[in-house]
């Protein structure tokens, strides 16, 4: 299993997003004064302020809208892992995830924009939280 | 060029710190003798500084600490840091100061130990941990090169950018870095492989550090460091060189944001408040330095600032178009860039000193008659949080 670093608390945007990804969750927020969609989590609303910001759970799906292949990367938990694909996400939800794309054969080849991906919940060697990741559908 | 122009601050002396390796040094030295030496350069003294601009950097401790260090007593400190932006940014402030009658002298400077203490600025680090940010961030392993290379894989798949076209960047600046002896001098330190100049076939075949981004597309890791003294118009008139004008600046960030273009860069908001400032267009810059961390931020800056339309860079940038003994576009880092000559983390002093010497008629790749000249800096991460800091230089 993988040790990716894993979230460091006491923390209070983050909290409650880190919960929820214990219990197999993906969670954004949304403004009840405006409706905007906020993400990543935090205390207010990006666009009017408001503090009155409601948790939602995502249905997972989303689409790749770029990536790249790292292949170098001289911290531990990432050095010896060879190429692995960065990518951000755009939910169907409307927000803007930073994740990895996993689960597929050659990361410089089989992930691409416009892609379909879906979320999962990766389990790691240490630490109580797993790590979202998507994984092309 | 427009006639109510204000040319009432100037860039009135310089210094770049030669060395690219230097473990004999601390940064806080770098950056001393440094300003003595554009004070030098200016016909100034240690006793006329009344502003200074600091990023933070080095052992510093910011505009307090620093005026500790030199034994100064400035009336305004500015610690305005934000990257490799910082010194664009500074230059705005600097000019604002300068116009509002609260500083005479304002100086700025840089000292870093990159190479010497082995940082790795591209492929290291995470933030630390338990913020807002790097709880939703470090558990994905981003390098400060993935950020730039997710703008690239995104700008070639929405205008068809290739490859071959960035490297045309490199290839550019690598010919600017072989007319510049210090820049040759830190290949050979930093032992670069192939010190020559190289081609769009050079670059397509060194390896490739997060894709679609090749080792030759990133720039170098280099200790060094500089200084740059700006003044008033009266003081400008008693100074030993010719006056380099600030007529234009503008500050602008950016970030990660839900649905956003990240190929639009804070170039976009920096860009047109410096041209509206400064009265002239685009077209009419002779040399424009622009922070190439990577080959991707010179491209999608050169869209941003208005060189080119949204997404033709690619094509802008071919053929050696941006070479310094080439008509018809401006030159693009004379001095041989972050690629090529060097960079200490924060590259945008060097933007400021090679602009200030193509004023001046003093660059080793220098301009015929140059007017007008562009620094661009940019801070942070490209597609992610960034800030961009444009400033237009006028010769005298």
């Amino acid at each position: 299993m993988p040790s990716r670093p894993q979230p460091s608390f006491p923390e209070h945007d983050t909290q409650p997003y880190w919960d929820a990804v214990k219990d197999g969750k993906l969670t954004y927020q949304v403004c009840t004064d405006c409706g905007a969609v906020v993400f990543t989590p935090r205390g207010q609303c990006t666009e009017c302020g408001s503090d009155h910001l409601e948790v939602r759970v995502s249905s997972g799906t989303g689409t790749v809208y770029t990536y790249s292949v790292i292949r170098q990367n001289r911290v531990p938990a990432f050095a010896e892992l060879g190429a692995y694909a960065l990518a951000y996400v755009d939910l169907d939800e409307g927000f803007r995830m930073l994740t990895n794309i996993v689960g597929v054969a050659d990361p410089t080849k089989d992930v691409k924009i416009g892609q379909r991906v879906k979320v999962e919940f990766e389990a790691q060697d240490t630490g109580d939280y797993p790590i979202p990741v998507f994984r092309p559908v | 060029m427009a006639v109510n122009q204000a040319r009432n601050v100037a860039i009135v002396g310089l210094y770049e710190w030669p060395k690219r390796v230097d473990p004999d040094v601390s940064s806080m030295q770098i950056k001393a003798r440094s300003i003595k030496r554009a004070l030098d350069d200016a016909g100034l003294t240690w006793a006329d500084i009344d502003g200074l601009y600091d990023a933070n950097d080095g052992e510093g401790g910011g505009g307090l600490g620093l005026s500790a260090y030199l034994g100064i007593h400035p009336r305004v400190i500015d610690t305005t840091s934000v990257g490799g932006s910082s010194y664009e940014f500074q230059v705005a402030h600097a000019v604002r100061d300068i116009a509002a009658g609260r500083v005479n002298v304002a100086v700025l400077s840089y000292g870093s130990k990159a190479a010497s203490q082995r940082i790795p600025i591209g492929t290291g680090g995470p933030r630390s941990a338990g913020n807002w940010q790097a709880n939703m961030e470090n558990a994905y392993g981003q390098t400060l090169i993935s950020n730039y290379a997710m703008v690239a894989m995104r700008h070639m798949h929405q205008y068809g950018t290739t490859s071959e076209q960035l490297a045309e960047i490199a290839v550019t600046t690598r010919a600017h870095a072989m007319r510049n002896p210090e820049a040759v001098q830190a290949m050979q330190d930093l032992q670069f492989m192939n010190i020559r100049e190289i081609t769009v076939t050079d670059v397509m075949e060194s390896r490739v550090i997060a894709d679609p981004l090749h080792l030759l597309e990133c720039c170098m890791v280099s200790d060094g460091g500089g200084a740059l003294i700006l003044a008033s118009a009266d003081v400008a008139r008693g100074t030993k060189k010719k006056p380099v004008w600030v007529i234009g600046s503008g500050e602008g960030i950016e970030y990660r944001r839900n649905g956003s273009d990240i190929t639009v860069s804070s170039a976009a908001r920096s860009g047109p408040a410096a041209f509206a400032e400064a009265g002239v267009s685009p077209s009419e810059i002779d040399v424009a330095m622009i922070y190439d961390s990577f080959t991707i931020t010179v491209a999608v800056m050169l869209e941003d600032l208005g060189f080119c339309k949204k997404g033709e860079a690619g094509a802008f940038v071919a053929d050696g178009r941006l070479r310094w003994d080439r008509p018809g576009a401006p030159a693009l880092n004379t001095d041989g860039g972050g690629l090529s000559s060097n960079h200490p983390g924060m590259r945008g002093l060097f933007l400021l000193l090679e602009a200030a010497r193509q004023m001046r008629g003093e660059s080793t790749s220098q301009v015929a008659n140059p007017r007008l000249a562009l620094a661009h800096g940019n801070g942070g991460q490209l597609g992610g949080n960034h800030a961009g800091g444009t400033n237009i230089l006028a010769a005298d």
